[in-house]
């Protein structure tokens, strides 16, 4: 039978600290390693450039790389999503939606579509806070039909709206006396932008305290949790974040198509896209859309005239992927290797390495 | 003085299966605390519940006078409970150093160079610094075990959960680990320990309980304890078995 017995010692419980060595002068750990410190120039160089790009390149090119752009920004959110917040989503799309119909609705009220871009991400924060709570009460498998299922319930919502065009779609107000040459390029400078600033922020976030905490989530949630890490705050973080930046993305595809349709907008290929990116790319690192995005990009590009062998093709390599390379290609590349573009990894540095006695 | 840990009337089943019945422990501040039992008597169950994986059908869980039954883990981790796992559950992508300042971060809610400093400080006394700046997914068992340890400790624990730590260890890998124990003990922090492993759990605690079929079956000083003919029977497989045989 249980007993309870006073306590035997007299302890004195201050909270564990640690041993009684004393604090060495100089940085206790690095961030940075040399491939990382390259990477970053390398980076910015690739961003100037590409910024140049509309001055030097044809208007075919500009447009196709709003594409791949747009494919960058989803596959990065959803690598947050997925990747760090153990959250399989198969409804991004519903975001993306959202985001280009707040833009449109934005342009009838007369406000610019570029500027309506930022309302959009916002917008889309905004109504992941209620989705969040129907979608977090599911798990695993669930979760993922049930985001696909309220992604759904959007679009059914917004073609009741007959000021938003109603099941036929609409085309976008207000950029159609701007040249289309430069309306091209600033929607080529839009996407660029909004993707440089989605894996600078990206970076940030998982650089940062919540970073080391959403880390620790993607390798193992209940550990994470009996280690002082809020999961639920950290996974509706990500998931606020994640919508509004498929806001921007859907933001940008209508203003790119000056025309929105909700069977497209709304449709899963969206979350198809972003999963084979992050899959191939590899899954819960930050270079792995990227990488991913690059691929696809090129396959597609690759494979345009091969009518349906392309997707017989695509998901070939999705499967052979995913076989063979489970952690993608950067998760294979860092294991082997420990290279990091982006450091968001904390080195301890030497003496810290030696027990306090020998150092 | 007021009691860390208490359990009162935890009710905790599996459809047919009883993994808690009217449990109630008392633990206090500093006290070193051993638990035995068969496999399947509960011992893990009893953790998750005090932890916070586990939610009990009955029963209340008190920890430093506060009642936290319905507190979220990492809650309970922040008031103090530190635990590590049978199954050691390191972050396996990050490094020893990162999976301790993980700890140290949001279990310890320390900052910046205090979180790293503690981490770093923790993986000394645990035997981890040459390691840590290895990958956790290439880690020894030994190791890994000692991870949890670390882990555990980085959060800043008044109350330390130890499950089967010594469990697949070799002997003189076992002494180190009793002898980490102990200079946690050292420091005040209540400790109680699930362990197969008897030698190593006699020279660690203050007092020892038995856990069979959801309830405590004996409680007291480690030698009675193991003397105990109702232990004896479900633990070493009846009074005649010596007790080296386990």
């Amino acid at each position: 039978m249980a007993r309870t017995t006073p306590p035997t010692t007299e302890g004195t419980t201050t909270p564990v600290a640690a041993s009684a060595a004393p604090p060495l002068p100089g940085a206790l750990v690095t961030r940075a390693g040399r491939a990382s410190k390259a990477s970053a120039g390398v980076l910015a160089l690739a961003v100037i450039v590409l910024a140049a790009l509309p001055y030097i390149a044809f208007a075919g090119t500009t447009s196709s790389m709003v594409t791949f752009f747009v494919l960058l920004i989803m596959a990065s959110m959803w690598n947050l999503l997925a990747g760090f917040g153990g959250m399989v989503s198969v409804g991004q799309q519903a975001f993306v939606g959202v985001g280009a119909y707040t833009v449109l609705a934005f342009a009838n009220m007369g406000i610019n579509p570029f500027v309506a871009l930022p309302l959009a991400a916002l917008t889309c924060s905004v109504f992941a806070i209620p989705t969040s709570w129907l979608a977090f009460r599911l798990r695993g498998d669930y979760f993922a039909v049930g985001t696909w299922v309220i992604a759904e319930v959007y679009r059914l919502i917004i073609i009741r709206f007959d000021s938003l065009g109603g099941p036929s779609g609409m085309s976008l107000p207000g950029l159609n006396g701007m040249d289309p040459v430069l309306r091209g390029a600033l929607t080529y400078w839009a996407a660029l932008a909004l993707a440089a600033l989605t894996i600078l922020g990206c970076y940030l976030l998982m650089r940062g305290r919540t970073g080391l905490a959403l880390t620790a989530v993607r390798d193992d949630e209940t550990a994470a949790r009996a280690n002082g890490v809020d999961v639920t705050w950290s996974k509706r973080l990500v998931y606020l974040v994640s919508a509004a930046g498929c806001g921007a993305a859907g933001g940008i595809l209508i203003i790119d198509s000056l025309s929105v349709q909700p069977n497209a907008i709304f449709s899963v290929q969206w979350s198809a896209y972003m999963i084979f990116i992050v899959i191939i790319g590899g899954i819960g690192y930050l270079e792995g859309p990227l990488l991913g995005a690059i691929v696809f990009y090129a396959l597609q590009q690759l494979l345009a005239g091969y009518g349906s062998w392309y997707m017989i093709i695509l998901g070939a390599i999705g499967v052979a992927g995913a076989i063979w390379l489970p952690r993608g290609l950067w998760g294979t590349v860092t294991n082997k290797t420990g290279i990091q573009l982006f450091p968001v990894g904390y080195r301890l540095n030497q003496p810290w390495t030696l027990p306090p006695n020998l150092r | 003085m007021s009691p860390l840990l208490q359990l009162s009337g935890l009710d905790k089943r599996f459809g047919q299966v009883v993994v808690a019945e009217a449990l109630d422990l008392t633990v206090g501040e500093g006290e070193a605390v051993g638990i035995v039992g068969p496999n399947g008597a509960g011992k893990s169950s009893l953790f998750a519940m005090v932890s916070g994986d586990l939610k009990p059908d009955a029963g209340r869980v008190t920890f430093d006078g506060e009642d936290v039954t319905a507190r979220p883990a990492h809650q309970r981790c922040r008031a103090g409970i530190g635990r590590t796992y049978q199954v050691p559950r390191p972050f396996e992508g990050m490094t020893v150093f990162e999976n301790v300042l993980v700890s140290a971060a949001q279990g310890s809610g320390l900052h910046g160079r205090a979180a790293q400093q503690q981490a770093a400080d923790v993986l000394a006394e645990c035997g981890l610094a040459a390691a840590a700046n290895q990958r956790a997914g290439s880690l020894s068992l030994l190791q890994r075990k000692r991870l949890e340890v670390a882990r555990g400790l980085a959060t800043g624990p008044k109350l330390l959960l130890l499950d089967e730590v010594a469990g697949g260890l070799t002997e003189p890998e076992v002494l180190e680990l009793v002898e980490l124990i102990g200079q946690v003990k050292a420091r005040g922090v209540a400790v109680v320990w699930i362990e197969h492993v008897v030698h190593a759990l006699v020279k660690s605690v203050d007092r020892l309980l038995c856990l069979a079929g959801g309830r405590f079956i004996a409680d007291g000083d480690p030698a009675t304890v193991l003397a105990d003919p109702q232990v004896l029977e479900l633990y070493f497989g009846g009074p005649e078995t010596e007790e080296g045989a386990a």
